[in-house]
C-alpha cells in the first residue's frame, strides 16, 4: 500500500510539473493552432537558467522569474521567425529548439548536468520551512500543486480578458482580428511567449525538485505536452464546468499515470519514448475519430 | 439624402489613383489586371459594382482594404496616402463583410464574446475583463434587430449558427463601431435566396441608419440595379459603366445584361 501511495505521489508531482507545461502548450497548440516544437528546447532552458542562477546564489523564487522570462523570450523568437520572417510554424520551432541546445550548454558552462545540491530551492527555503513535521515530508507535492493551481488561475484569467479573447480570436480566425484593427501576428507572438514561459517554468520546477538541471530533459517534451493536452480534452470535454486549461493539467497527470503503470508492469526503461510516441498517436487518432463521429451524427 | 448632397460639392472618401497591378509578374502566368486604373468613391455614396469573374472587382476591394499593394499608383483615404498602410490599421476605418460567412466571425467564440470583441474595436485590448456582462442588454438589443432570435442564444458558439445568421452577425460586427466605409464583398453570394434577401435588407437598414458610405460587389444584377446610388460595371480592369443619380435609376437588369453579353462577345466567349 505504501509503495502504491509513494508511486501515486510521484505521478502527481511529475504530472503536475509537466502539467504546467501542458497548460502552456494548450495555448499554442489548441488556441493558436500552432504545433510548437520549441518546447523541447525551452523546458531545459528553464531548468538550466534556474540552476545557473541558484548555483550563483540567487534567491530560488527570483530564479523562477528568470527562467520564466527566458522561456518567454525564446517563445517570442519562435513567433518572430514565423510571423515576421515567414518561416513555417514547424520549422520555426525546430530552429529555436536546435538553437536552445547551444544556449543551454552556454548557461551550464558546457556540462550536460548542472548540480546545485544543498543550495536553497523553492522546496527548501522560505515559508515551506514553517510547515509542520507531518506535512513537510509532502512539501514537494503541496508546493507543486499550489504552483500548478496558480498557473491555472493566471492563464484562465488571462484568457477571459480582452487581450485573451483577442488571442483566442487570432487562433480561430486571423481575418477577424485584422478586421478589428489588430495585427494577428502580434497575438501569435504573445501566445508563443506565454506557452514557452509556462514550459520553462515547468523545467525550472523540475530542476529545483531534483536539485540539478539536465540539458537532455527536453527530449520528448513536445510529444508529452501534446498528448497531455489531447488526453485531457478528450476525457473531460463533456464536463462543461471544467476549464480547458484545467483539462490540460489533468491530462498530464493521467498521461504520467499511464507511463508509470507501464513501467511498473515491467516495461523496460528504453521503451519509454516509444510508448510516449504510441500514446500520442493513439490520442490524436481517437480525437480525429471522435470529431468525425460528431460531424456525421 | 441625395438632395442634400447635390447642393454641396461631394467630398472624396477613398480614391485609387493611377493603379498598376500585375499578377505573377515575370512568370508564364503573368496577368496584367490594372493599368493606370482610377476610381473614387464620394462620401455618402452607395456604390454597387458588378462584373464577370476576373474583371477586377474583388481585387479593387483588396487594394482599398490593403490585402494587396499596387505596383504603382496610390490609395488615398480622405486625402491621406494609405497605399502602404497595413490591412489591420486600415480596418479601423474600413469595415468589410466577406462572401464567406466564416470570415466575419469567430466560430469557436460565443455570440456574446464575438460582440464584446467587436465592441472594443479601436480600443487597446488590455488585460481588463473581456466580456462586460453589464452590456449584455445592449448586445441583445443589437442582435434583436436582426429578427433571427439570436438574442436568446448569446452564449452559443457562432460556429453552430447557419451561414445566413453568421453573415447577419458579421454585418452587425463590422458596423458596430464607427467606420468611414463599409465594404461588401459579394456578401450574399454564399447564402440561400431567403437568407440572401434577409441579409440584403439588413444591409440597407444599417447603411441608412448609420449613414454609411458603402461599396458593394455583387453578382446579383437585381441588387445592383435596385439598390445604391451608383452603379459600376467592371471589365478587364476598367469601369465600363459608371452611372449616377437619375441615369442610375433608369437602369434595368436587361440593360446590364445586354452590356454584359456585348462584352463577352467582344472577348470571343
Amino acid at each position: 500500500m505504501n509503495i502504491f501511495l509513494g508511486l501515486a505521489e510521484t505521478v502527481l508531482k511529475e504530472g503536475l510539473i509537466y502539467g504546467v507545461m501542458a497548460m502552456g502548450v494548450y495555448i499554442t497548440y489548441k488556441i493558436l493552432n500552432f504545433p510548437d516544437l520549441s518546447v523541447d528546447g525551452t523546458f531545459p532552458l528553464g531548468a538550466c537558467a534556474a540552476a545557473a542562477c541558484i548555483a550563483k546564489g540567487m534567491d530560488p523564487w527570483l530564479a523562477c522569474l528568470v527562467a520564466i522570462l527566458a522561456g518567454a523570450i525564446a517563445g517570442c523568437i519562435t513567433g518572430l521567425l514565423h510571423v515576421k520572417l515567414g518561416i513555417t510554424d514547424l520549422l520555426s520551432g525546430i530552429l529555436v529548439m536546435t538553437a536552445m541546445w547551444s544556449v543551454n550548454l552556454i548557461i551550464t558552462g558546457g556540462s550536460a548536468i548542472l548540480q546545485f545540491f544543498n543550495k536553497p530551492t523553492i522546496f527548501t527555503s522560505g515559508l515551506v520551512k514553517l510547515l509542520p513535521q507531518g506535512i513537510y515530508a509532502h512539501r514537494q507535492l503541496l508546493l507543486i500543486l499550489l504552483l500548478a493551481i496558480a498557473v491555472r488561475l493566471i492563464l484562465a484569467w488571462y484568457l477571459s480578458t480582452k487581450n485573451g479573447l483577442l488571442l483566442r480570436a487570432a487562433g480561430n480566425n486571423e481575418q477577424y482580428v485584422t478586421g478589428l484593427g489588430k495585427d494577428p501576428g502580434i497575438m501569435k507572438i504573445i501566445g508563443l511567449s506565454l506557452g514557452n514561459a509556462c514550459t520553462a517554468f515547468a523545467g525550472c520546477i523540475l530542476a529545483q525538485m531534483n536539485e540539478n538541471a539536465d540539458i537532455n530533459s527536453g527530449k520528448g517534451m513536445v510529444v508529452m505536452a501534446l498528448a497531455s493536452v489531447i488526453i485531457g480534452l478528450a476525457v473531460f470535454r463533456k464536463l462543461s464546468f471544467v476549464h480547458f486549461v484545467t483539462m490540460a493539467v489533468l491530462g498530464s497527470v493521467i498521461y504520467k499515470a499511464c507511463l508509470m503503470a507501464a513501467l511498473q508492469l515491467g516495461l523496460p526503461n528504453s521503451y519509454l519514448k516509444l510508448l510516449m510516441a504510441i500514446l500520442l498517436t493513439v490520442a490524436i487518432v481517437s480525437e480525429k475519430f471522435g470529431k468525425g463521429g460528431k460531424a456525421n451524427g | 439624402m441625395a438632395e442634400v448632397k447635390e447642393t454641396k460639392a461631394p467630398e472624396t472618401l477613398i480614391s485609387l489613383e493611377h493603379i498598376d497591378l500585375t499578377f505573377n509578374p515575370g512568370t508564364v502566368n503573368e496577368t496584367v489586371l490594372f493599368t493606370d486604373f482610377n476610381f473614387k468613391v464620394d462620401k455618402g455614396e452607395f456604390v454597387s459594382v458588378v462584373g464577370s469573374n476576373g474583371s477586377g472587382k474583388t481585387t479593387m476591394l483588396n487594394l482599398i482594404c490593403g490585402t494587396l499593394v499596387p505596383e504603382s499608383g496610390k490609395v488615398m483615404l480622405e486625402g491621406k496616402d494609405i497605399t502602404h498602410m497595413p490591412e489591420y490599421k486600415r480596418a479601423r476605418r474600413i469595415g468589410r463583410v466577406f462572401q464567406d460567412p466564416a470570415k466575419g466571425t469567430c466560430p469557436e467564440l460565443t455570440i456574446l464574446e464575438n460582440l464584446a470583441l467587436a465592441d472594443n474595436k479601436g480600443g487597446s485590448y488590455s488585460l481588463t475583463r473581456g466580456v462586460n456582462r453589464s452590456k449584455l442588454d445592449y448586445y441583445k438589443e443589437l442582435v434583436s434587430q436582426l429578427h433571427l432570435r439570436l438574442e436568446d442564444k448569446m452564449d452559443t458558439k457562432v460556429g453552430a449558427l447557419s451561414g445566413g445568421q453568421r453573415q447577419a452577425l458579421a454585418l452587425i460586427i463590422s458596423t458596430m463601431t464607427p467606420i468611414d466605409l463599409l465594404i461588401l464583398d459579394e456578401h450574399t453570394a454564399a447564402l440561400d435566396p431567403q437568407s440572401s434577401e434577409t441579409v440584403m435588407e439588413l444591409t440597407l437598414d444599417v447603411i441608412e441608419k448609420k449613414n454609411l458610405t458603402a461599396l458593394m460587389v455583387t453578382h446579383n444584377l437585381r441588387y445592383a440595379v435596385e439598390y445604391g446610388t451608383r452603379l459600376v460595371m467592371m471589365h478587364d480592369g476598367a469601369a465600363v459603366i459608371d452611372s449616377y443619380g437619375k441615369d442610375k435609376s433608369a437602369y434595368r437588369i436587361e440593360d446590364l445584361l445586354k452590356t454584359f453579353n456585348e462584352i463577352s462577345i467582344e472577348c470571343g466567349n
